[in-house]
């Protein structure tokens, strides 16, 4: 089983940079994503080393893409062993979804159907990356436009059943549960009581936008009220888990992002009321 | 349908519009489809505008959209990183422009500067590690960032006149081919016009010329005393500019 650790988080953006090393940021953790240091050298890579040692590191990846038919990259799993191995990460995880076949990357987490066949291929697929990186993983709940079904599980049995047969952990990302729900018309309370509570690691917690006819996970928004109330009713079921506001686009300063994680600490502390 | 159909019908449906496999992937499919193809093609031309700043002040905003949106339907992207990707814009910008050939190395040198910051670490050589080499019979390892890029046009000034924000000059063909140095020192990416001589002298010790030799071919070239001069003169920018990791 992955160590636990309990604790509250960002996702470190350039924007930020200077603030997580100038100063000392009350955070227990940070998260980084790891294709943006799967370089060679140069300012990134160094950067990554001075933040590693002043705060513990999660690397979060979008293009393992352990959902393809066609297996693995070997490449892409020799550059992330050796980073694993220089930052000596908190946790490595990244999505249940695809983004690569046959040699085309779309650079995007695309769904994947929650049947038999793809359980199978995406367990061999974690078995393989587990083995190549010397240490299991977390994979997250995707936020998805298409629903497959019919399919021959749910999705929170798919991820039950890919923790069992694999050893990996969870990522639960809660603004993607309901981001899924609204899309497919799924209960998101169902989601998150059903979800194999002891294999959840980590937390992310981010923005929404509406698209035309569906929710999009577009991560430029602050954390939204229905997502804290999620966020609150999952979180006592949990054991130790790190939560993280994960913010991608519109990067606000990092005192809006400490808000925010404040409201998750106080949740965490004493419930929601007490937060809001 | 097994998941490998399935993913190369998504697949088709994002870099051909493929109806019939929109269709296959499900009649109620087509609101998300449409979702992510929205993502992929936002996505490319986001990755092409950051990579591509100065290219895209030269040409303006709609021929750069013109020439992204070509790209994506010409160049699908096969790397694990979307860093890669823009490492054929260039031959697509030289293909649909080809009476402005400036535009093609502008861009080739940001793709240039790009990899240079991400390239290896080295510790370069310093003056005080000098003291033990038998220069004779001296190999000379430069840096695994060095970089060198051939231009035929003024594209070089132009991206310089970009990059300081004053007036480009007007793009021409050069009366003869120059040569781009680049190069990082510590986290600085670099980059000179080269001299026929010393590019001669970099080609010649990349291949595994001895600096003995250097000299002497420099000596034969320009006599005893000035070659010698030359040589020192090279060596002893090389090592400010800390291009060198190593001399055995």
């Amino acid at each position: 089983m992955i160590p636990s650790f309990p604790g509250f988080g960002l996702g470190l953006r350039k924007q930020h940079y200077a603030d997580f090393l100038d100063d000392r940021i009350d955070v227990d953790f940070l998260e980084v994503i790891s294709e943006n240091f799967m370089i060679d050298g140069g300012r990134p890579r160094r950067i990554l080393r001075d933040i590693r040692a002043r705060y513990p590191v999660a690397l979060h990846g979008v293009s393992m893409s352990i959902g393809s038919a066609d297996g693995l990259d070997g490449t892409y799993l020799a550059r992330l062993r050796a980073l694993v191995d220089d930052i000596e990460p908190l946790f490595v995880s990244d999505h249940l979804s695809w983004s690569r076949i046959e040699g085309f990357s779309s650079h995007d987490l695309l769904p994947l159907p929650y049947t038999q066949e793809a359980l199978d291929i995406v367990s061999a697929n974690i078995d393989r990356a587990q083995n190549a990186l010397g240490r299991a993983m977390l994979i997250e709940n995707p936020s998805t436009y298409i629903d497959f079904a019919p399919a021959d599980m749910t999705e929170w049995q798919f991820l039950d059943a890919l923790c069992a047969r694999t050893g990996c952990g969870l990522l639960l990302d809660v603004n993607n549960v309901f981001v899924s729900a609204s899309n497919h018309g799924f209960d998101p309370i169902a989601y998150l009581d059903a979800v194999p509570h002891d294999r959840v690691r980590q937390i992310h917690l981010a923005g929404h936008s509406q698209g035309e006819r569906l929710l999009i996970d577009t991560h430029d928004q602050p954390v939204p009220l229905s997502v804290w109330h999620l966020y609150a009713h999952v979180l006592p079921k949990l054991g130790p888990v790190a939560t993280m506001i994960e913010r991608d686009d519109a990067i606000p300063p990092l005192a809006d992002l400490m808000a925010e994680l404040a409201i998750a600490r106080g949740i965490a502390a004493g419930g929601m009321e007490k937060a809001a | 349908m097994s998941l490998l159909a399935l993913q190369r019908d998504m697949r088709d449906w994002l870099t051909q519009e493929d109806m019939a496999a929109a269709a296959r992937i499900g009649v109620t499919a087509e609101p998300g489809l449409a979702v992510y193809q929205n993502n992929y093609r936002t996505q490319l031309v986001a990755c092409l505008e950051s990579s591509f700043q100065r290219t895209r002040d030269w040409i303006g905003e709609d021929m750069f959209l013109h020439a992204a949106v070509n790209h994506i339907d010409s160049v699908p992207p096969s790397s694990w990183t979307l860093d890669a990707y823009g490492r054929d814009f260039p031959a697509t910008l030289a293909r649909l422009h080809p009476a402005d050939l400036e535009i093609a190395e502008i861009a080739a040198i940001e793709l240039a500067l790009e990899d240079l910051f991400v390239a290896a670490d080295c510790v370069a050589v310093g003056v005080e590690d000098l003291a033990d080499v038998d220069w004779d019979r001296a190999i000379v390892t430069f840096a695994p960032s060095i970089d060198l890029l051939h231009l035929e046009t003024n594209g070089f000034a132009i991206w310089q006149a970009l990059v300081d924000q004053k007036e480009p000059p007007e793009p021409r063909y050069l009366d003869k081919p120059e040569v781009a140095l680049l190069w990082r020192e510590g986290e600085q990416c670099r980059i000179r016009i080269v001299g026929d001589a010393e590019l001669k002298a970099l080609l010649n010790l990349r291949r595994g010329m001895t600096f003995g030799e250097l000299c002497g071919d420099s000596a034969l070239s320009l006599g005893d005393q000035a070659g010698a001069a030359v040589v020192g003169q090279w060596l002893g920018a090389w090592l400010s500019d800390q291009m060198i990791a190593a001399i055995n």
